[in-house]
């Protein structure tokens, strides 16, 4: 047993539900107890999709377990095929079937359907997410792909690629394909098929028809595209497009596959490169940052806050176990032993230890930054909501460079910003304790409790002058009674609530606010 | 200012109306789900979910942004090795507990929390906790209880608790008629409940849980008790069992219902009418002024419910009573008729209810029904909202003070500004 407070990752029939999820035309029947169906608000809620995940819970209570569950499954295959009608299945057990060993595939394979449907083996009590989403797409692949046919004419073709692994709750992998698709059709190559992601059935079966893999996410797509290259001779690539070293890396990389040239427009809209050289950026050298994430997003972003910001680079450590090989090559190039573990107080641990100036991670190193009161920002899932952005927002290709770049230098001080503080070191609003405006969590304990009452960004500004007025200008008084129950209300709305029952008590006369006073004016200002 | 309000919109209300009882996909929470507000209520106790990997990102998901410095929550996963032989699982919950309680000086109540892989497994959580309890009895008590999706759905994970804390109760020895008020509520409301109590001149009361384990309330033979929350029969059987008493009464929910609930203490405590109109009068009449603003905006609305919590029939009788809307179908995922019986009585007859769930026929009969607001979970809200219904998230019901007379306005709201805000960006 292993004592857990907060995990990196889910189980693997998470993972498959990302890869049924990302498909069009896929159902996925998965033999599970009530209460599993809470992995549904991970992609309505997380990922706002507008549709529900394409998965259908046998739900089985305690009073199921004595009769016949496997019934169960099997009814629930049947209507599931029937009311959806999709082009092929996923079936398998979530971490509690597993232990009462019905058999999913052999039961779905007894119903005949008229279509393929792929038993998924996901050992709940061994491997996890990232693991559950490559093996799914492993498995629907050998059961889809059909060889390559030959030519139909000879005229010549462009070359073509497909894009292997960006998923449903893929950490902004709705843009990287944009970015990544654009860069190779601006390259002349031609993308067949995209998969997982808006991928249908009949576009899995096409994978081998096209000439290369590009493998965007290796956590999710290197099996498969190492099978393609097995079975079908696909070479795929090998380098992660982001950053602009790796971006170029790949841009070559794709041209020695495609033989292609390589144009020269193909950076007319990267920045990352000139702002990281300009002067204001002179302050971010040796700036001490560490880093956090699955493999290929800490691999990658090490890369650039070494090569690209001139970052010193104080740790890095993955919850890829599957990838830690990568990791402990990339540690070397940087001198720092890597921290493979899936626990997130290690993880606390040793960013307490080694103190940096920056963390790179996920959310749980979000809220260890915000504890720690250090600049952070993330470049991994696990994510929260505010990571699923409405705007364009790739972390991949020259577009990705210039958001890492905001990304990254937002939570840190500017170089102007830091000089002024250099300047005025002695001054009220830049003593040595202040953070940057922008960073909220680090404010002086003071200006956040006015902020949070005044719950206005405005309130950022306020000072100490302007914090002790409100009570003072009314003539109205409040009884410690009332003062308490103020108390009780969330501190977010409290001061709105105090300002409202004050102009209430005025309006009506009233010198002493009593609790009544308060409930009064609530239900005189609730509309 | 209206005395109160008619018992008979209609005459016999749901009391013996046929339930629509389903089977199938349920897009439910399970148990575990309640730790996330139980937690927060019983501040040195710490929940012990002894689970796989599936029950931590549960809990975790279902706790969202509460990412705490220290969570008063965990897991301990279940993997190969403990599958492999029981005696082993023992052994490794005890080191996991040992490790778990030298980290956290501060917990005093520990919950081993049962869940699906748990149970199936048969690993006896109620013997590790009384293993454990003989080990650390200067130190911590150790209880069980299962919020596995097999046995529980969603707040029945807190029914399971508190009825896991009854054995632990003091007896009460003093010949004085005390009120247990069991369920957990918000700070604030407890806080005003206990305030209208002690102006109607009962003073004996306690609130079950409690704040801290160490003040857990006394009971004996004297003791009457009412329930604040739906979805408590297991706690409630065991109260009986103990020997007290039940008051029937509708759930404080809205102005009505919080009137009937303290109206049936009154009742028990020999509250004269004149003393329980006064002190109620004026929250009361506030209570009414606020919701007759959002009434204007609710009024022959139609409103659907999926099943979640228990609270779907209280609501639903809140909605349809004191702000008019029209009640398409009421589902909950469990009924418990002699608790709601007085709710029942209330509901306009000829309600659709529904008990259990088959998710897709109820998405059927959602469509043909065409509701203006439809109350349902986070993993059906968007989709459904996609469709072109309006929808509310029904977990917030849970997680916000909505009880008493107070609240009756910012109960309301959660209902209208869905639609408000439909309104505000759809012109």
């Amino acid at each position: 047993m292993q004592l857990t407070l907060w995990t990196y990752e889910g189980p693997p029939h998470v993972g498959a539900m990302r890869i049924a999820t990302a498909m069009t035309d896929v159902h996925y029947v998965l033999h599970a107890p009530q209460g599993d169906t809470y992995a549904d608000l991970l992609f309505t809620m997380i990922e706002r999709l507008p549709r529900r995940p394409p998965v259908t819970y046998t739900t089985f209570q305690a009073r199921d377990l004595g009769g016949d569950t496997a019934q169960l499954f099997k009814d629930a295959v049947a209507a599931s095929y029937e009311r959806f009608q999709p082009a092929a299945m996923l079936v398998g057990s979530s971490c509690t079937a597993e232990l009462i060993q019905d058999d999913p595939g052999g039961l779905a394979a007894a119903l005949q359907l008229p279509i393929p449907v792929v038993p998924l083996e996901l050992p709940a009590y061994q491997r996890k997410e990232n693991w559950g989403a490559s093996e799914t797409f492993y498995q629907l692949a050998r059961r889809l792909v059909v060889p390559k046919a030959a030519a139909a004419d000879d005229s010549p073709r462009k070359p073509r690629c497909n894009i292997l692994g960006p998923t449903a709750l893929g950490f902004r992998h709705r843009d990287d394909v944009r970015e990544i698709t654009r860069l190779l059709n601006d390259m002349g190559v031609e993308v067949a098929v995209v998969a997982p992601l808006n991928a249908s059935v009949q576009d899995v079966r096409q994978l081998a028809q096209a000439d290369f893999n590009v493998v965007l996410y290796p956590e999710i797509a290197s099996t498969t595209a190492q099978w393609l290259q097995r079975q079908f001779q696909m070479p795929f690539t090998k380098t992660v497009p982001m950053g602009v070293g790796a971006t170029r890396a790949f841009v070559a990389e794709v041209a020695a596959l495609a033989g292609v040239e390589v144009p020269a427009q193909l950076e007319e809209h990267l920045h990352a490169e000139w702002y990281a050289r300009s002067v204001d950026s002179t302050y971010l050298t040796g700036k001490r940052v560490y880093l956090f994430g699955d493999a290929t997003h800490v691999v990658a972003a090490a890369r650039i806050a070494h090569d690209e910001m001139g970052f010193e680079v104080v740790g890095l450590g993955t919850y890829s176990r599957e990838f830690a090989r990568e990791l402990r090559e990339a540690g070397k190039l940087y001198g720092v032993e890597p921290l493979i573990t899936d626990d997130y107080l290690q993880v606390e641990e040793q960013i307490r230890a080694l103190q940096p100036e920056l963390i790179l991670g996920t959310q749980m190193e979000r809220h260890i930054a915000k504890r720690l009161g250090l600049p952070c920002a993330v470049i991994s899932a696990p994510v929260h909501v505010q990571d699923f952005p409405a705007r364009y927002a790739p972390q991949m290709g020259f577009e990705g460079a210039n958001v890492l770049f905001d990304t990254w230098v937002h939570p840190l001080m500017m170089g102007l910003e830091e000089h002024l503080l250099g300047m005025f070191r002695e001054d009220f609003e830049f003593h040595e304790g202040a953070a940057p405006s922008h960073l909220g969590s680090t404010r002086p304990a003071a200006s956040l409790q006015i902020a949070a009452e005044e719950a206005a960004p405005a309130a950022t500004l306020a000072t100490t002058a302007e914090a002790s007025t409100p009570a003072a200008v009314t003539s109205t008084q409040w009884s410690s009674e009332a003062e308490k129950e103020l108390g009780k209300i969330p501190f977010f709305v409290r001061g709105k609530a105090r300002r409202n029952t004050e102009r209430f008590a005025l309006e009506q006369g009233v010198a002493t606010i009593t609790v009544e006073t308060l409930y009064d004016a609530k239900a005189h200002f609730s509309r | 200012m209206q005395p109160v309000i008619p018992i008979n919109k209609s005459t016999q209300g749901c009391s013996n109306s046929p339930v629509l009882s389903e089977k199938g996909q349920r897009e439910v929470f399970c148990g575990l789900t309640g730790i996330i507000w139980l937690h927060r209520k019983i501040q040195d106790a710490f929940f012990l979910v002894v689970g796989s990997r599936t029950c931590a990102h549960l809990v975790q998901s279902a706790a969202g942004v509460m990412i705490f410095a220290e969570p008063r929550f965990g897991t301990a996963i279940i993997d190969e090795r403990d599958l492999a032989g029981l005696s082993d699982a023992n052994d490794e919950l005890d080191r996991v507990v040992s490790e778990l309680l030298a980290r956290r000086p501060d917990i005093k109540l520990l919950f081993l929390v049962g869940s699906c892989p748990s149970e199936v497994i048969k690993l006896d959580l109620s013997r590790a906790a009384e293993r454990l309890s003989r080990t650390y009895v200067q130190r911590a008590r150790v209880l069980n209880y299962s919020g596995s999706g097999i046995e529980t759905t969603f707040t029945q994970g807190e029914d399971a608790c508190l009825a896991s804390l009854l054995p632990t109760l003091p007896q009460r020895q003093s010949p004085n008629r005390q009120l247990l008020i069991v369920g957990t509520l918000a700070d604030v409301v407890e806080d005003q409940l206990g305030a209208l109590l002690h102006k109607m001149g009962i003073d004996d009361f306690d609130f079950f849980p409690p704040r801290r384990s160490s003040k857990l309330p006394a009971v004996g033979a004297n003791s009457v008790y009412l329930l604040a929350q739906p979805f408590l029969s297991d706690t409630a059987r065991g109260l009986d069992a103990l020997g007290l008493q039940r008051l029937d009464a509708p759930f404080p929910l809205g102005e009505e219902g919080t009137t009937a609930w303290l109206q049936a203490a009154a009742t028990a405590f020999g509250v004269d009418a004149a003393r329980f109109a006064e002190v109620t009068a004026a929250p009361r009449q506030r209570a009414q002024a606020t919701l007759a603003r959002h009434r204007a905006k609710l009024a022959g609305k139609k409103v659907f419910f999926f099943p979640d919590s228990q609270l779907e029939i209280p609501l639903a009788r809140f909605l349809h009573r004191e702000l008019d809307m029209d009640l398409v179908e009421v589902g909950t995922p469990y009924l418990h008729r002699q608790l709601m019986a007085a709710e029942l009585a209330l509901l306009p007859e000829g309600t659709r209810l529904s008990e259990g769930q088959s998710l897709e026929l109820q998405l059927d009969r959602c469509h043909a029904d065409q509701p203006d607001l439809v109350v349902c979970g986070l993993g059906l809200a968007n989709p459904l909202e996609a469709q072109g219904f309006t929808t509310k998230w029904s977990i917030e019901l849970v997680f916000t003070p909505i009880q008493g007379y107070e609240q009756a306005g910012d109960l309301a709201a959660l209902f209208s500004r869905p639609l408000l805000r439909k309104q505000k960006i759809a012109a």
